[in-house]
């Protein structure tokens, strides 16, 4: 099945919040019907990669699918959290978009087929 | 009549939140019936300690901004019966209510009765041994500058400072979303051990809590999620039922949007487990919450579940955390990136000649936020370089940064617009204490103005 290679920002929103040294990002797709795709395809270890130059301890993944999106929490993400942190974003309120800066495989429907 | 809805307003979300638009909410309530209440929510982890510095200067302890929030909404809100709960007494909850009673007089209004909530405040009492044993389980730095440690409380004092029948109540520290639970508690007459219903009054408050990021801020990417008028956001506001459920809106008229996006990623925010975000009324279960859309800016939320609360108290622990310096210089046009890689390259060598080893050198522009993925440097108009470095030695510090100025003469070609700054910082740390150290009280303004 012909596929198109998309960045995440194409098919979801999110928004990053933080906790001492612990990063949270929330992922909703903008269509529900995406859900499946960004559970199959932004794994915890795909996030772990993808975060490497802030050195997370941990990913976890939860998954909400009555609210339509993800929870994803980093664990000693933020260089020692907003009050010790040397980061110019010490919050880690930009990573929201780092997120959506992966990359994402999605199945060309059949009526985009020529 | 009887009751259908409580009304809360949120008219500020941080400190440093905007002043102008809590009017709107309140002129907004004014318009409802029944019971309506206005919530600021001002004190982030280290607004309190900063507060505890500025007594300890002999300044106010309170909000800076407390004229600030409050005098375009005292007004309304008196006359309106549109009761205040708010933050704002970060260090001197009392104090705070000596001024809002000045401010009353310098406004002509009459006396509000004003309530206090104390009891946060665990440098001192039953509750400190436990903070020191705690900060050693943590295995924090053993010296350490203890400025300010405060618990998060929970809703009860809100509840008795309402029930004493306060106009404002003024708290130091508190659960951020128990400023919302306690009027609905109040309110609704619900039970301490009604789970379902306290988890939805807290996930009503955590929504809340952050002001305009649930209304259209936080949240605008241009041509994918639009927001209109951004400089004349809305404030939110919600409508709650008995059972719970709430209606999200904002005030009409106002820009911003509530929408199920927006409701959905402030649900999420700054949330670690779903399952159990843990306060100290309720430990709230988000799993099963929905949301939909019920109108033009109006979201419906439900499906909150509750769990008891933990016999634990989350407290933040404040201290001295030395000094942190920035420094930065631009290079622009061509070859601008290579120019800043040299500089930076230069500017580590200075630093180990000097012993500076905490420090961080970025390019804004390229790598200071999320790596490092240019795929055309040559592309890149201009880049800022950025040192930042920690010291317990403000000297130490400052001799980092004069090796930025010094690029100005000594580094590549065209380095411009230095700035530099150095500000004390402060650590902050929670740690748990048992609940039952920590006895939390509401008190009235005019015992405490008569004694």
């Amino acid at each position: 099945m012909p596929e198109s290679v998309l960045k995440l920002h194409d098919l979801a929103h999110a928004r990053a919040g933080d906790k001492g040294d612990r990063l949270n990002i929330s992922l909703f797709p903008y269509d529900p019907a995406d859900w499946d795709l960004l559970a199959e395809q932004i794994t915890e270890a795909r996030i772990m990669a993808h975060f490497a130059m802030r050195r997370p301890a941990s990913v976890t993944r939860y998954d909400l699918p009555s609210l339509g999106g993800f929870n994803i929490v980093l664990e000693r993400a933020l260089g020692g959290g907003v009050n010790s942190s040397l980061h110019l974003d010490a919050h880690g309120k930009c990573l929201s978009f780092h997120l959506l800066s992966m990359p994402i495989t999605k199945p060309e429907p059949a009526d985009a087929r020529c | 009549m009887t009751t259908e809805r409580v009304y809360i307003g949120c008219g500020a979300g941080f400190a440093g939140d905007r002043p102008d638009a809590g009017r709107t909410v309140a002129q907004e309530l004014a318009g409802k019936p029944g019971p309506r209440f206005m919530i600021y929510e001002t004190l982030a982890e280290r607004t309190l300690a900063l507060a505890q510095l500025r007594r300890m200067k002999g300044e106010p302890g309170y909000l800076p901004r407390l004229d600030t929030f409050l005098r375009p909404v005292l007004e309304i809100c008196l006359r309106h019966g549109i009761r205040i709960i708010g933050n704002f007494g970060a260090a001197d909850p009392q104090g705070a209510c000596r001024r809002i009673a000045d401010l009353c007089g310098e406004l002509g209004l009459p006396l509000p009765r004003l309530v206090h909530v104390c009891g946060d405040d665990v440098m001192a009492g039953p509750a400190r041994p436990a903070l020191d044993q705690g900060r050693r389980q943590n295995d924090g730095p053993v010296n350490y500058d203890l400025v300010a440690a405060n618990a998060y409380i929970g809703a009860s004092s809100i509840v008795e400072a309402l029930e004493m029948g306060a106009d404002i109540v003024v708290t130091g520290r508190v659960a951020d979303p128990s400023l919302t639970l306690g009027p609905l508690v109040h309110s609704w007459g619900w039970g301490w051990q009604d789970w379902d219903l306290l988890a939805a009054g807290t996930l009503c408050g955590h929504i809340l809590e952050c002001a305009a990021q649930v209304s259209g801020g936080y949240f605008a990417d241009p041509g994918r999620k639009e927001v209109p008028d951004l400089a004349r956001i809305g404030f939110p506001l919600a409508e709650v039922a008995a059972d719970g459920s709430f209606v999200v809106t904002k005030p009409v008229g106002t820009g911003g949007c509530v929408t199920p996006r927006t409701v959905r990623e402030q649900i999420l925010y700054e949330i670690d487990d779903p399952a159990g975000y843990i306060t100290p009324d309720v430990v709230l279960d988000l799993t099963a919450v929905q949301v939909a859309q019920a109108g033009p800016d109006r979201v419906r939320v439900s499906g909150a579940r509750g769990r008891p609360r933990p016999g634990m108290l989350r407290a933040m622990a404040c201290y001295r955390g030395g000094w942190l310096g920035e420094a930065e210089i631009s290079y622009a046009g061509p070859n601008a990136l290579p120019r800043g890689r040299l500089a930076a390259q230069v500017l580590g060598d200075r630093l180990r000649d000097l012993d500076i080893a905490e420090n961080r050198i970025d390019l804004i522009g390229v790598n200071a936020v999320a790596g490092d993925a240019v795929a055309d440097a040559g592309a890149i108009p201009e880049v800022r370089l950025r040192l930042a470095v920690a010291s317990d030695r403000p000297d130490l510090a400052q001799t980092a940064l004069d090796e930025v100025e010094s690029l100005y003469l000594c580094g590549p070609a065209g380095g411009g617009g230095v700035r530099r700054s150095l500000v004390e910082r402060l650590n902050s740390e929670p740690i748990l204490i048992p609940r039952d150290l920590v006895t939390t009280s509401a008190i009235a303004y005019a015992e405490v103005a008569d004694a």
